[in-house]
Parts: structure tokens; sequence; C-alpha cells
């Protein structure tokens, strides 16, 4: 455990040291901000569901953009050799990567909180959906790390690392969009994939477990999929 | 303290290694000498269960490579070809994070951070960031993570390439004085290098352990002196002349090749004794009119040694 930590903080403070977090938090936070309040006085209500929405699509080209280097820079640097022959386990390398950027996807969750207190300003805003609301984006968020990570570690290349990890959190997005598209039979089972179906009721206030378990299964499926990648070098 | 068991390793349909079995002992510096590609680095991955054997087995400090890879990496501190670092860190700072990763932290922690930085000489560059230091910095920050927990073991792949002669003779004299205390294995394709730090040498060949012996052993086994004579002529005086060196009392063996220009010949005479063959040479040369252009005494060296025994290997 303490291995875990040590490597989740080095990562996490490593994040401030290049300019990757600075940028892409300012990004998502710029964005967040015109299209959630562009739009919040059409609306009328005191809702910070619209934010959440936005949080999804703007995290899955977020996370990728994060996770990217993970493990692809310490593949293409050579550090990766060091860290692992380091008295650690690979499965607490994978564990502390995650944690750290984990941490920093965290931080973005506290950069938005004035939203919802702006919120508050113009209206009654009910703080049972603002918390399960969070919580979603959290549960959402260590998902798409959690493809992103997986990315990184088939590759050296962060570019690649990106796209793969785009092209997986997109369809994860994208795949309730388009149901219209494909026989109704197929779209109940294609729309249960779909990252929104499970976190719309979160931004409602409506915690489902079976939501909360999707996301945990996925987040352990690429954590699983990472550990046999990073693994799979002492056979290569 | 370390022994590796026919240790063979595919990389695909590549064999990198081919059942490479040595012991190395408490205390010895051991130097891993081979030409690119040879299984240098190979070795030294298996040894430090970065990558696994396809079979054999080896044990470092009496942990199995297989079943307590972590009790092996405990005892060895590593150093990795080309020496990867987290160049947006910064000195101290890496430093810190690689002893807490070796449980010391606090301060224990700090307490064997100052002593690797004195060991490196790093007390002035701890505040700068890796990235900013020079190639010798950043190889003596590379050393001090590896000693950062006093290891009675340490893996240094490579550890002198790509240093300026200056700092590459900093670095050994550094090696030197750890390989006074601790188990020290290094690898380098640098003869001078093993020839000043190592104990023991081990040629490495096309994935073959080709020698085992102390620098001066080989260098005695395959070291005789060499004389070259550069005559004047082209290739069809070849065969006289060679007769001629041939009949000098002490050549052993009279090697003919193409000299540097065209109307030049080289031999190479090989000594079956200790004697002075130079006078012996020139008064030949002189017997059967030959112009002799240039006479030299080649002493004995690893690199003869090396490369007749890698190309052993090749074949």
């Amino acid at each position: 455990m303490q291995n875990i930590m040590t490597i989740a903080g080095r990562q996490f403070r490593s994040y401030w040291n290049g300019p990757t977090a600075y940028i892409v938090l300012a990004l998502v936070l710029a964005a967040l901000g015109w299209f959630f309040w562009s739009t919040f006085f059409l609306y009328d209500q005191a809702s910070v569901r619209q934010m959440f929405d936005w949080v999804g699509i703007l995290s899955a080209f977020a996370t990728p953009a994060l996770a990217m280097g993970l493990l692809a820079d310490e593949k293409r640097q050579g550090t990766i050799e060091l860290l692992i022959t380091l008295p650690v386990r690979d499965h607490e390398v994978v564990l502390g990567k995650f944690l750290g950027v984990l941490a920093l996807y965290g931080v973005l969750a506290l950069l938005t909180i004035p939203y919802p207190i702006a919120v508050a300003q113009f209206g009654p805003l009910e703080a049972g959906p603002v918390m399960t609301g969070y919580l979603g984006m959290l549960l959402q968020g260590a998902a798409m790390l959690a493809i992103g990570l997986m990315a990184s570690s088939f590759t050296e290349n962060q570019v690649v690392a990106f796209f793969v990890a785009l092209a997986l959190t997109m369809f994860f997005f994208l795949v309730d969009k388009m149901l219209s598209l494909v026989p109704s039979e197929v779209a109940g089972a294609l729309e249960w994939f779909s990252f929104g179906y499970h976190f719309g009721p979160m931004t409602r206030g409506v915690i489902d477990l079976r939501n909360v378990v999707f996301f945990l299964s996925v987040t352990a499926l690429c954590l699983g999929v990472t550990f046999r990648s990073l693994e799979s070098r002492r056979w290569s | 303290m370390i022994e590796a068991q026919e240790l063979h390793k595919l990389y695909g349909p590549m064999t990198a290694l081919q059942k490479a079995s040595f012991k190395v002992h408490r205390g010895e510096v051991v130097g891993l000498l081979g030409p690119n590609g040879a299984g240098k680095s190979t070795t030294m991955k298996i040894l430090t269960c970065y990558i696994s054997p396809t079979s054999g087995t080896a044990t470092v400090n009496g942990c199995d490579v297989f079943d307590d890879p972590v009790g092996a990496r405990r005892a060895i501190g590593y150093l990795p070809e080309s020496t990867p670092l987290y160049y947006e860190m910064m000195v101290l700072e890496y430093l810190e994070f690689m002893a807490a990763m070796r449980g010391f932290k606090g301060v224990e922690g700090r307490k064997r951070i100052k002593t690797a930085v004195e060991q490196t000489s790093l007390g002035d560059v701890l505040g700068k960031e890796i990235r900013a230091l020079s190639k010798g910095f950043k190889q003596r920050v590379g050393l001090a993570q590896a000693l950062v927990h006093e290891p009675p073991i340490l893996i240094l792949d490579e550890p002198m390439s790509g240093l300026d002669p200056n700092q590459a003779s900093e670095i050994r004299d550094l090696i030197k004085e750890i390989g006074e205390k601790r188990t020290v294995i290094l690898s380098t394709h640098n003869l001078a290098e093993v020839q000043v730090t190592c104990d023991r040498v081990l040629i490495i060949s096309g994935g073959r352990i080709v020698a085992d012996d102390k620098p001066e052993e080989l260098m005695e086994r395959a070291g005789k002196a060499k004389y070259v004579a550069t005559i004047q002529g082209g290739s069809d005086g070849a065969a006289s002349a060679q007769k001629a060196f041939e009949k000098i009392k002490g050549a052993a063996t009279v090697r003919a090749r193409a000299g540097e220009e065209a109307d030049e010949l080289v031999f190479e005479i090989l000594p079956d004794g200790g004697k002075d063959l130079r006078a012996d040479i020139f008064k030949a040369a002189v017997a059967a009119d030959l112009v002799l252009l240039g006479l030299e005494h080649q002493g004995e060296n690893l690199e003869d040694i090396f490369r007749d025994l890698t190309r052993v290997g090749e074949a």
C-alpha cells in the first residue's frame, strides 16, 4: 500500500511540474463554464444537471490526454525499467499510476465546485443531486482514466495512446446517442454499455447500485488488462 | 551472491542468451564484456527480474528470480542502460522518491540520501531539474539512486558509455570505490574500463559466455606480444617476404595482410618466446632485400582477445 501511495504521489506531483495538468484543467474549466452558463439562464432552473452532462463529453476528451503518458512515456524514456525493478509488484505500479491520475481528476472535480455554489445564488439548489452527481463524475472519470491507462500500456507513443483511449471513451460516450440507427433489439443492449445511461440517473440524485457496479467493473477490467500488458514484457 | 544457471532467453525467433551460467561472489567486481547485442543487457534484466528467462534460473542474494523477485530486487541497486530518469523532477525530489520506494522515509531517508549524495558528489545540484544536468551528472544521479538503500549488489548497465573521458574516469573511480565494499556487475564494451575496474571478466558473445577469467589471466592466455612489420612492395613479393620472416628464429607464426597504401605489405609476426625479435626482423628484411617501412612491437591487450573470442562466438 505504501508503494502504491508513493508512486501515486510522485505521479500526481509530476503533473504539476509540466504543462499538461494546467492546460487540460484550464481548457476543461473554460469549456465547461462557457457551455454551462451560456444556456443556464434559458433553462431557468437552479440545477447543475446540465453541467454534469457537459462534464461527460469534456472528460471523454480530457481523460485520454491526462492518462496518455502514464505508462507510454515511462516506456519511451526507459524509466519503467527502473520503476519495475524497485522492490514493487506490477499491480502496485498499475494502481499507483491510476490513483495518481485519479487524484488529478479529483482536483478537476474540486475546481468545478464554484459552479454549483454560484447556481445556489440564483435559486434553491438541491444538495442531493449535486452530491450524487459528483459521485457519478468520479466513478465515470475513474472508468475513463482506467481506459486511458490501459491504452497507455499498449504503446510507447503518447499520441497513439491518446487516440486509442479517445476512440474507446467516445464509443462509451456516444453509443446511446445513435440508437435510432440500430434495430431495437440491439438498441437495449447497446444502451446498457453507454456511460450516459449509467451516469444520467446519478445527476438526478438516484444512486442505483447497478450503475455504480458498471463503472467499477469497467475500471477493474481495464486495470486488469493494464496489469497483463505490463507483465507481458517478461515474456516477449 | 549471484548465481545464474543455464539462462536461456528467446525474443521471438531471436536467441538473446544461450545457456549462460556464471557465479559472482561476494565483494567481486565483475565486468560483462561483449559487443552490442551480445546479451549483456538481457542478462542484467533477468537478474533484476525485469524480464524472465525462457529457461534456466538465477538467484540473487539467495532469492530466486521467479519465486521471490521482490526480495532479489531489494538486494540490488540497478542502473539501466542510458540512465533513465524522471527529467521533470529535481534531483533531491527524485532521490527522495527512490528512497521512499525502498522504504526509507523521514529521518532515515534523509540520512541515506545524504550518504549517497556525498558519495556521488551531487551536493551542488540537489535543487536542479534533472533535465538541466550534464550527462556526467545525470549518470551520478543514476548511481546515487542505485546506492541510496546501500544494497549489497550493484548492477550497472554501461555506466560509462556516452561520457567524455574526464567524466568517464570520474565515474570509473567512483565505481572502484563503491566496489570495495559491494558486489558489482557492470557491463561495457570498453576494454580499458574492464582492465581498470574489474576483478573478473565475463566475455559474452552471441548470447554465450565465451570466457570467464581475471583480466590479467585472460591477457596471458592470448596475450603474447606481436610484431607488425610494414614493407614496400606489391602482393607479388608477398610469398618471398613471408618466407624470409618465417626463417627468423623465435617467430611462431607469420601472417600477411594488405597494407593501407597500395604498395605496402603488412606482416604480423607472433613470437613463441619472450625474446625481442625486432633486430632479427630488421636483419631478415635486409637479407631478403626488403625495404622495411615500419616495425612496431604491439603490446598485449584485451582488445585482441576480445576480438578473437567474440569472432569465435559469432561463427
